[in-house]
């Protein structure tokens, strides 16, 4: 399957596109450049996302960028038949990964048939351009 | 009936009303279904506009309890600031407790929010960055907390369905409620009906619709005076787990919502989970039972598919719940519906359920995911 034959969004349509923040500009900069990024303390090493201005532990304010290999599991997904809204061809599948990196973060599962996802399957972040200035990290089955 | 009284100084529930709930309301609007609802709470406690001193008021989708309260010309007043649902009930228990207000007015209604029928409801899809992009709803919010469970504990969409099927029955039976006669159901006509967000089936999602409510709650002293049969609030406790839509509902973060509630409330109240005549549980889900029944420690953790099949939860069963139809079949009218669980259990201790009256109820048990309100008939 090709990407664009493969897209949940149906022709003519877009989906919702996030507006990103002061805090969340970096990642949605690096996306645009194919490059998934979380946050990760200076101090203790934990991972964080979405992004936020301090560390859950103790407050600390020396949050980093990261680069993620964007591989991770499937950990929870529903199969979509009834959708958001007309922009969106069903059925899709809206999942949270958790990233080997030790975060989840929400994403559609593409390049999939729906019946075919489960829970534990490994997947890889696969780049969806949506406009000029956004693309948005789906996954795809890893292997 | 002996109740140990912690934190809670004799709050009661002095009046209630339910307009009319119908998928739409022709002709009415959120303003003429305040006004009924307001007029109506007032009218079954037997006081006035000017008696009322705490405000929380939702009309459409807006807050608007100050703008409200001014309006009506209330000199300084209490005002409340949660969602006017069961959480709103937990934090006016507590004002008229700790002395900040002697009558407090809560009302909720809306007509002719939902419009764009292509698209999902309004309030189930509110623009957020990490989350609205993917394509997400309140379904499918719900779908990957019950996907997470069943993936844990190996519970059942089968086991889901019995619920939406008693719940349904309920409503089937109930004149009042939006799909009265449409049933009965069976777990297979749930399981049959189309995919929503797998695993939740059309018939295992609440209904939309319109209508409103209103409660007037106020102190045991003053309720001495007045006409209607006052039911006690004897434990009330809200809580949250962060902001709905924004984050990843993992189970961890949200699995166990509501236990804390229901700890602090059963603790107030000093009765036993076992006691309880009905239980008022918002089923937005039918899989939300599941989780809510185990949050609440009626059941441990992983067991709720086999105890809500156990015939406990039917309306002759030992724990009956949403006796009414529910969010799934009596009503869910925007804001109102989860507020209308508090109402329903009121209906219940007062002995004037429309249907599935348990006879001789004396405690009921109303909560939604974030709050757990347990009443007692004086």
């Amino acid at each position: 399957m090709n990407s664009a034959h493969s897209s949940i969004i149906n022709e003519g349509f877009q989906r919702p596109v996030p507006v990103p923040t002061e805090i969340s500009e970096p990642y949605w900069a690096a996306c645009r450049d194919g490059r998934l990024t979380y946050q990760r303390c200076g101090i203790c090493g934990t991972a964080v996302f979405p992004p936020q201005a301090f560390c859950p532990q103790e407050l600390h304010l020396a949050l980093d960028w990261q680069e993620s290999a964007g591989l991770g599991s499937v950990y929870s997904f529903t199969i979509v038949e009834r959708p958001q809204t007309p922009a969106f061809r069903t059925p899709y599948v809206v999942a949270i990964v958790s990233l080997d990196e030790g975060y989840e973060m929400m994403t559609n599962i593409v390049d999939c048939d729906p019946a075919d996802v489960r829970t534990g399957m490994r997947v890889r972040v696969q780049f969806e351009p949506v406009t000029e200035e956004l693309s948005l990290p789906c996954f795809r089955p890893a292997e | 009936m002996v109740v140990r009284r912690q934190g809670l100084r004799d709050v009661v529930v002095a009046g209630i009303y339910q307009t009319k709930q119908a998928r739409q309301l022709q002709g009415e609007t959120s303003n003429s279904l305040t006004v009924e609802a307001v007029n109506g709470a007032l009218a079954d406690a037997g006081l006035r506009l000017s008696d009322v001193d705490g405000f929380n008021i939702q009309i459409g989708s807006a807050s608007v309890g100050n703008d409200f309260a001014y309006k009506v010309g209330a000199p300084y007043y209490w005002l409340g600031r949660t969602h006017v649902s069961p959480d709103a009930v937990v934090e006016a228990a507590l004002a008229i407790s700790a002395g900040h207000c002697d009558v407090a007015l809560l009302s909720s209604a809306q007509a002719g929010l939902y419009t764009d029928r292509k698209s999902t409801a309004p309030w189930t899809r509110p623009p957020n960055e990490f989350i609205e992009t993917w394509g997400l709803h309140t379904p499918a919010e719900w779908a990957l907390l019950a996907q997470r469970h069943m993936h844990l504990y190996g519970t059942k969409p089968e086991q889901a369905a019995h619920v939406a099927a008693v719940i349904r029955n309920n409503g089937h039976i109930n004149p009042e409620a939006v799909y009265y006669g449409r049933g009965p159901f069976t777990p297979d006509d749930i399981l049959s009906s189309r995919v929503v967000a797998w695993p939740f089936h059309l018939l295992d999602c609440s209904m939309t619709c319109e209508g409103g409510a209103a409660m007037v709650l106020t102190s045991a002293d003053r309720a001495r005076d007045l006409k209607a049969t006052p039911v006690r609030i004897i434990g009330a406790a809200a809580e949250q787990w962060g902001p709905e839509y924004t984050y990843p509902p993992t189970y961890e973060r949200k699995g166990l919502l509501g236990r804390r509630s229901a700890d602090l409330a059963f603790g107030q109240a000093g009765i036993r989970r076992e006691d309880v005549d009905a239980l008022e549980i918002y089923d937005n889900f039918s899989w939300e039972i599941i989780r809510a029944l185990e949050a609440y420690r009626y059941c441990d953790l992983g067991e709720g598919g086999d105890f809500v099949t156990s015939g406990v939860i039917e309306p002759n069963g030992k724990l009956p719940i949403s006796t009414d139809g529910g969010l799934m079949s009596y009503s869910h009218s925007g804001g109102s519906q989860s507020m209308q669980r508090v109402i329903q259990a009121v209906r219940q201790l007062r002995g004037t359920s429309a249907v599935n009256q348990v006879p001789n109820a004396q405690l009921a048990l109303a909560a939604w995911s974030y709050s757990v309100v347990l009443l007692a008939r004086d």
